[in-house]
């Protein structure tokens, strides 16, 4: 009988077809919300803003490519799109134009391609770029355009505002806090914070329901564990409880520590990238709550208002001991340690 | 669902069992020449004990064991030995086989029935398996005589017959169950009467819910069916005993450990036709199933015909047919050719066409983690997966991960089924374990 050859290849054979473009994409989806908020808040500068640093971390993506002598068309497998992006949402949204492309840089070449690309970077790239950019540019990236509803803004925190030549700015409620730390608390309303309407900030961080929506949307679709961010969360409402009771008028409400500054925005799209953080759940709560401890820490005693860039950048380096500590015993192993 | 057990890992490919489930087995006759190799067992290959010429009768052992973990071979048909030498085999080498024309009057060998095994003596019964060639017809192909023989230091407490089948595609455990459900229990009474184990267990997926009642019919009060969750790899022996029982057999040990014995149910059936009936094994149900076939079905085929013969009985290729896998889509093997025997691992014969061949293109690691939650074995495939890919190889030694490479990863393939970066893991462990099997040589 007649023969027939075929093709062949390794098992399995099928796939459930994930990709890594899918999850970059699912990660876009997600941060929608927040970026429709701040796009809302801030108008035109936002998107200027999220478009120079987006379109910029794929240029530079790709002349990375390009330099190592590999497909440069990989630079739309929106790893780098997605960088460029959280590294917008970090930014104030008054920010100049060529700060932003240096953070670009410094994001996709320093932190990402030297290291030798996708997966190889010790580093979150997107944070690199934006504490890169706030040690260098300090004072554009401490200067916080008001959103609109400008008229509940005016009386914001009841501090007064800047009138610089386009827009009117204010400090951040973290920053707010941390120089009246001392004196009378100011009154924020959480539910601004919340909504994020009506409070200065990052560009992406205002709103921390859209950052919810957006963050829901990541666990549901499996895209990210809820160890990191619980266990972030966690800790630096436990430490703000602690130290509220201890001295409410010194120390802000736990709640103003969750909704205010970067904190969600940090726990779940940030703190959560996978070439950055551990790997194996025990791992990913000891780094949540190392992320949780220096984000505090930094807040209350530290001498910026916001933390968690560093703490998460601190906590990067760590990653790879963390894996090697965490390792589950492999299937079976549980039942030797009864025996012996 | 409460009461339904599984295990820790695994994932969930789409089953496609629906091609061939309804499908009753459908028997094939034997063709006229088979091809019959000695080595279709794991451990040491038979020794054929016919030559070019000698007559032989359908049953007839036409090679030996060659050692204590080995099995014979038993002529599929009455005929005529045309050839004893190395031929293609399913596996990917060409080895020892036994070629048979057939004669077509199907003369059996004299033999003997037994309509009251649980009467008889125990080692009688085990002799009686040993001598049928009677091995793991779930994949494993592991001499069942062997598992029969528990040491004495080693307390078993539990027969778990296997029907979880939790390959996608395949369902001729499924079309058995359905068919033949009485046989099963009986081959399940038989070997607890071999081992003197009183608790007997049968662990089928809930996605074959006639076969649990009708299995549950059969069972009666001799022992319990255990409701399996629909998962992959719910068949694989550690995890299956894990469902069942709760206990987790350690690394670089055999389920006796925990005290349990598995059998697949197909095995169940083959013990009790060569107890009951004196029937040998040499013939198996496989199904025939893909988009590459015109008719996917399940069929009752002689060891030794060519896959290319089923196929053609099935109702033959479509014209798109591109890849051939013996077995199913997460474990079997890629075939480059369909000129290789059915043998008695061989569960499917799967035909994929072109369209639903998978890309080999795949890029870096990006530690998603999602290669961690699906391995059964609580493994670490994506550290491994990098080493091997740089050929750090002395690094694995160092850590003292070898183990791992070797003994524990059974190759189920989920790690790889879910990579979003595509990566072989594997094809990674694969290699590293032909690399470590050599150090050990030298």
């Amino acid at each position: 009988m007649e023969t027939r050859s075929f093709k062949v290849s390794y098992s399995p054979h099928v796939h459930n077809g994930a990709s890594v473009h899918k999850i970059m994409w699912n990660v876009f989806l997600a941060l929608v919300p927040a970026t429709a908020v701040s796009v809302y808040a801030f108008g035109i500068n936002a998107v200027r803003v999220l478009f120079v640093s987006t379109f910029f971390a794929i240029f530079f993506e790709a002349l990375a490519l390009l330099m190592r002598k590999r497909d440069w068309k990989q630079c739309f497998d929106g790893s780098a799109a997605l960088s460029g992006l959280l590294l917008g949402l970090t930014l104030p949204p008054g920010i100049s134009t060529p700060i932003i492309m240096i953070g670009s840089f410094v994001a996709i070449i320093v932190a990402k391609q030297v290291f030798g690309g996708i997966g190889s970077n010790p580093f979150n790239p997107a944070l690199t770029g934006r504490v890169f950019l706030l040690i260098a540019f300090t004072e554009p990236m401490t200067t916080w355009p008001l959103p609109r509803g400008i008229e509940q803004a005016k009386n914001y925190l009841g501090l007064a505002t800047t009138k610089t030549a386009d827009a009117i700015t204010a400090a951040t409620p973290l920053a707010a806090i941390k120089e009246h730390a001392s004196k009378a608390m100011p009154n924020v309303s959480l539910n601004d914070l919340f909504f994020g309407l009506h409070t200065p900030g990052s560009i992406g961080e205002i709103s921390v329901l859209a950052l919810l929506i957006g963050a829901a949307w990541l666990l549901y679709k499996k895209i990210i564990t809820w160890h990191i961010p619980v266990s972030t969360i966690l800790t630096v409402f436990v430490i703000a409880t602690i130290t509220h009771f201890l001295s409410p008028a010194k120390y802000p409400h736990p709640f103003f520590h969750m909704f205010a500054g970067g904190l969600i925005i940090g726990a779940f799209f940030m703190a959560t990238d996978y070439v950055t953080a551990p790997i194996w759940p025990m791992g990913k709560l000891i780094f949540g709550i190392g992320v949780g401890l220096l984000t505090i820490v930094i807040r209350l005693w530290g001498g910026y208002p916001e933390g968690i860039s560093f703490a998460i950048l601190i906590m990067n380096a760590t990653t790879p001991l963390i894996d090697k500590w965490t390792v589950p015993g492999p299937f079976g192993s549980k039942t030797l340690r009864r025996q012996s | 669902m409460s009461g339904i057990k599984s295990f820790n890992g695994g994932i969930h490919p789409a089953y496609n069992k629906d091609l061939t489930s309804g499908s009753e087995t459908v028997l094939m006759p034997a063709p006229e020449r088979l091809v019959v190799p000695v080595g279709q067992h794991i451990g040491a290959p038979a020794n054929p004990v016919v030559k070019k010429g000698d007559i032989v009768k359908l049953g007839q052992m036409i090679a030996e064991p060659g050692g204590f973990v080995s099995s014979p071979v038993h002529s599929p048909v009455s005929g005529k030995v045309i050839s004893v030498q190395p031929e293609e085999h399913p596996m990917g080498s060409r080895i020892m086989a036994i070629t048979i024309e057939n004669d077509g009057e199907d003369t059996m060998v004299e033999h003997q029935t037994i309509s009251e095994p649980l009467e008889k003596d125990p080692d009688e019964l085990k002799e009686i398996v040993k001598n049928s060639g009677i091995v793991g017809m779930g994949g494993a192909t592991f001499p069942s005589h062997v598992k029969l023989s528990p040491p004495a230091d080693k307390p078993i407490d539990f027969i778990i017959l296997n029907g979880a089948e939790c390959e996608p595609y395949l369902t001729a455990d499924h079309r058995l169950m359905l068919e033949n459900p009485e046989s099963i229990v009986s081959g399940l009474e038989i070997i607890s009467h071999i081992t003197g184990v009183k608790k007997l267990y049968i662990g089928i997926e809930i996605n074959k819910p006639d076969a649990i009642k009708k299995i549950t019919k059969a069972l009666g009060k001799k022992g319990t069916v255990v409701p399996l969750a629909v998962k992959y790899p719910q068949g694989a022996e550690k995890q299956l005993i894990k469902a069942v029982t709760g206990r987790e057999v350690p690394p670089k040990h055999l389920p006796m450990e925990v005290g349990a014995i598995v059998f697949n149910v197909a095995t169940a059936h083959a013990i009790n036709k060569a107890v009951t009936e004196g029937i040998p094994l040499f013939e198996r149900i496989v199904t025939v199933t893909g988009h590459g076939v015109q008719k996917p079905g399940n069929f009752l085929v002689r060891t030794g015909t060519m896959v290319s013969e089923v196929v053609d009985f099935s109702g033959g290729y479509t014209d798109d047919a591109a890849q051939l896998i013996l077995g199913g889509p997460m474990m079997g093997k890629s075939s480059a050719t369909d000129g290789v025997p059915v043998i008695k691992g061989t569960g499917g014969i799967l035909v994929l066409p072109s369209a639903e061949m998978l890309t080999d293109a795949w890029g870096p690691c990006i530690r998603c983690g999602m290669c961690l939650r699906a391995c059964p074995n609580q493994q670490n495939p994506q550290l491994l997966g990098n080493l091997i890919e740089k050929g750090l190889f002395d690094k694995i030694t160092e850590d003292k991960l070898e183990e791992i490479v070797l003994d524990d990863c059974f190759e189920c393939g989920s790690c790889t089924f879910v990579c979003p970066a595509n990566r072989p893991i594997v094809q990674f462990f694969h290699m590293a374990k032909a690399y470590f099997r050599a150090q050990k040589r030298k």
